[in-house]
């Protein structure tokens, strides 16, 4: 009975502060500009479902795609098991689902397989990222935290699935021993092999089974709460991003309606904008970019695929896409956090561009879209490149001075050099 | 012979003067009007226009920068003002029709000005060159033979992954019964030349290397007689690329135009 307003207790506790973190990251998302992406429901359905649910994108590289594909599925599928698990904690009943026989054994024996999988998967991880040292996980943006994350995340899941298949291998042993309250139900395909190693002591049995039991299941509640803090974020988020993709060819910028408004009121004086214009021009700081981009940004898992595709990064610039997404995100986090203390109204004299990003960063980007083509989750740091170059150039009239003198040129030729307008078409004359 | 241009290209002016409308019109950019390497593919296309008897048009000196540089750069404000004032001339000349000779003026046109105003249908002109192959009026025929020449295609990155556009030109080298070689790095995974993003009118970061280099030595990779280019800026980079590996006298940079133009003689 304690145990089970324990469970009942932690249950809830864990529930409430996933929830009060998620509204956080809401309310942060929020900050963001306006944008509307409610267009064309169905084929955004069908971009998610394939892009996300079916990860479409990840099988450019096949060997991580094929071991991520494993702990996916195995996230997914084991969860059915969870949901056993929670049952059996509120009511103190024993592998509730039991009475599925022939169908209980077949889904028991597939989440250890599975679990078996990710078990293997994430050791693999581990080794890719802290012994074999793949490029893509050592760049500079990493140093910290974000190499941390990436570890804790891979050893908790490790653990887990150690956890689970010791709870089999205890429960199958006791079930053996004939136990009272351990029933026979399930099959054991991969914790069978662990049998051996046991203890044969009932009690010891029991200890075994319920410590793995509730480590399994506080270890997943407490992981649930990590990931507000994490770039593991991706496994929620990635379904909303994909939804909110951009859907239009990726060469396409947006033209702004604020400069269409005032453009038009400049080639017709008798213009009038149906609405006032809003705000500043581009992006100096995360509250001028829209929650399309900010959103990006917490659904952002770190993998670098983006950079590893980067010309301006392979040929050593400081560009990294994937540091754009990690700053916009950062930077975010420090607004929230002031909200929270100290309530709207942040003026810490810091701002996206120059205390995050750096206007050599910006101004290396050749537009190319391989990384926005690169994301497996439809992620776009071109975006937030191209709206930090909007406010750097129009409100700032800051850009590197040939640029400038290529938009002298535009403004007084029709061309970004230097000819004149009357040479146009002397092309044609020229034979 | 491909130098040359004998026969006249007719401006949007003089046709409606005449009472005339064409049936596409041919937007030829900053690059393909000022810049000489450029200027041979500008004139090569017009070849191919007046070859398969399309009834074609250019603004001539009515034409203006499409704002493409600018937008990138950051500048909103300078390229709707460009984007205006060319959709006034072409609304003006009810153009319905067009076919580019770069990928940016293709991608700024096709994507951006319909929301301010210009609605057209849009083509680049290797689009152009597989339609008029698949509709038999272009064939490689007649004159200079690339049977067996071993051709490796740089994907702009405009016209790549920008807008889905990569049978397109393999399309026109097929053709040739050359040998095509992919590079590792192409279609959707194409590395691009370095000149994008307005980075074509400026020194590159500091890094490492530069970007073209990168991608040639990839190119040259391949080994190839000849690398094709869709794209003035891909065709400086390449070429420049090229120079700097002293590869000149046995790898030549073209257009797919210009590849057309040498196969059909014209």
């Amino acid at each position: 009975m304690i145990s089970q307003i324990l469970f009942i207790a932690i249950t809830i506790a864990a529930v409430i502060l996933f929830s009060i973190n998620v509204k956080k990251v809401i309310r942060n998302i929020r900050l963001g500009r306006d944008a509307d992406r409610s267009d064309q429901p169905s084929k955004r359905l069908i971009t998610m479902l394939k892009v996300a649910f079916g990860q479409s994108k990840m099988v450019v590289r096949p060997i991580p795609a094929a071991l991520h594909f494993v702990v996916y599925a195995g996230f997914v599928i084991i969860n059915i098991e969870v949901l056993e698990i929670m049952i059996d904690g509120i009511f103190g009943t024993h592998r509730i689902f039991g009475g599925l026989g022939t169908l209980y054994n077949f889904l028991i024996g597939s989440f250890e397989i599975l679990a078996l999988g990710v078990w293997l998967a994430c050791v693999i991880f581990l080794i890719r990222r802290n012994i074999l040292k793949l490029k893509r996980f050592m760049a500079s943006e990493l140093e910290g935290w974000p190499k941390s994350d990436a570890n804790y995340i891979l050893f908790t899941e490790v653990l887990l699935m150690t956890a689970f298949l010791l709870m089999n291998a205890a429960d199958a042993k006791l079930q053996t021993l004939g136990v009272s309250h351990y029933t026979t139900a399930g099959s054991f395909p991969v914790s069978q092999f662990l049998i051996p190693l046991l203890p044969d002591q009932p009690s010891a049995l029991i200890a075994l089974e319920r410590g793995c039991w509730w480590f399994h299941i506080i270890g997943i509640l407490a992981f649930l709460n990590y990931l507000p803090y994490s770039k593991h974020f991706h496994i929620l988020f990635a379904f909303p991003n994909t939804y909110y993709s951009n859907l239009e060819p990726k060469g396409e910028f947006t033209n702004m309606q604020s400069v269409t408004n005032e453009v038009k009121a400049m080639l017709d004086p008798s213009f009038v904008p149906a609405e006032a214009a809003a705000g500043r021009f581009g992006a100096k700081d995360v509250n001028d970019l829209t929650w399309i981009n900010l959103m990006n940004a917490y659904t952002c898992t770190e993998c670098g695929r983006c950079t590893s595709v980067c010309p301006a990064n392979i040929t050593g610039k400081l560009l990294s896409p994937r540091k754009i997404m990690m700053d916009t995100r950062d930077r975010m986090e420090e607004v929230g956090k002031s909200l929270d203390q100290k309530g709207p109204g942040l003026e810490d004299g810091k701002s996206l561009i120059d205390d995050y990003i750096t206007r050599e960063e910006i101004w290396a980007c050749t537009s190319c879209n391989a990384c926005v083509e690169a994301c497996p989750i439809n992620i776009d740091p071109l975006a937030i490149i191209t709206e930090l170059r909007r406010y750097a150039v129009m409100e700032e009239s800051q850009a590197p001075s040939s640029i400038n003198t290529m938009l002298g040129n535009i403004e007084n030729n029709g061309a970004p050099w230097k000819y004149s307008p009357a040479d146009r078409f002397n092309w044609a004359k020229e034979n | 012979m491909s130098e040359k241009l004998n026969i006249e290209v007719p401006t949007m002016a003089e046709l409606v003067a005449r009472g005339e409308q064409p049936e596409i019109l041919f937007w030829v950019g900053c690059a393909g009007s000022y810049d000489e390497r450029a200027q041979k593919t500008t004139r090569d296309i017009c070849k191919i226009l007046h070859h398969v008897g399309i009834k074609y048009a250019v603004l001539g000196t009515e034409e203006s920068c499409t704002g493409d540089p600018a937008k990138r750069a950051g500048n909103e404000f300078l390229f709707q003002m460009q984007a205006m004032t060319n959709i006034e001339i072409l609304n003006g000349y009810d153009i319905k029709k067009i076919v580019t000779g770069c990928p940016h003026c293709f991608n700024t046109i096709k994507n951006e000005y319909p929301g301010l105003g210009g609605n057209y249908e849009v083509i680049h002109h290797t689009q152009l060159i597989q339609d008029l192959i698949t509709e038999g009026k272009l064939k490689a025929e007649g004159g200079e033979s690339f049977k067996g020449k071993k051709i490796t295609y740089h994907d702009p990155c405009y016209l790549g992954r920008a807008n889905g556009v990569y049978e397109a030109p393999r399309k026109a080298l097929e053709v040739l019964d050359a040998q095509l070689v992919e590079m590792k790095r192409c279609k959707s995974n194409g590395l691009c030349c370095g000149a994008g993003g307005a980075q074509m009118f400026k020194e590159p970061e500091k890094g490492n290397k530069d970007i073209n280099i990168e991608r040639i030595e990839e190119a040259l990779e391949t080994n190839p007689g000849i690398i094709a280019a869709g794209c003035p800026f891909c065709m400086t980079m390449l070429s420049d690329g090229v120079k700097m590996k002293d590869k000149s006298d046995q790898v030549q940079v073209l257009d797919i135009a210009e590849i057309t133009v040498r196969a059909n003689g014209l």
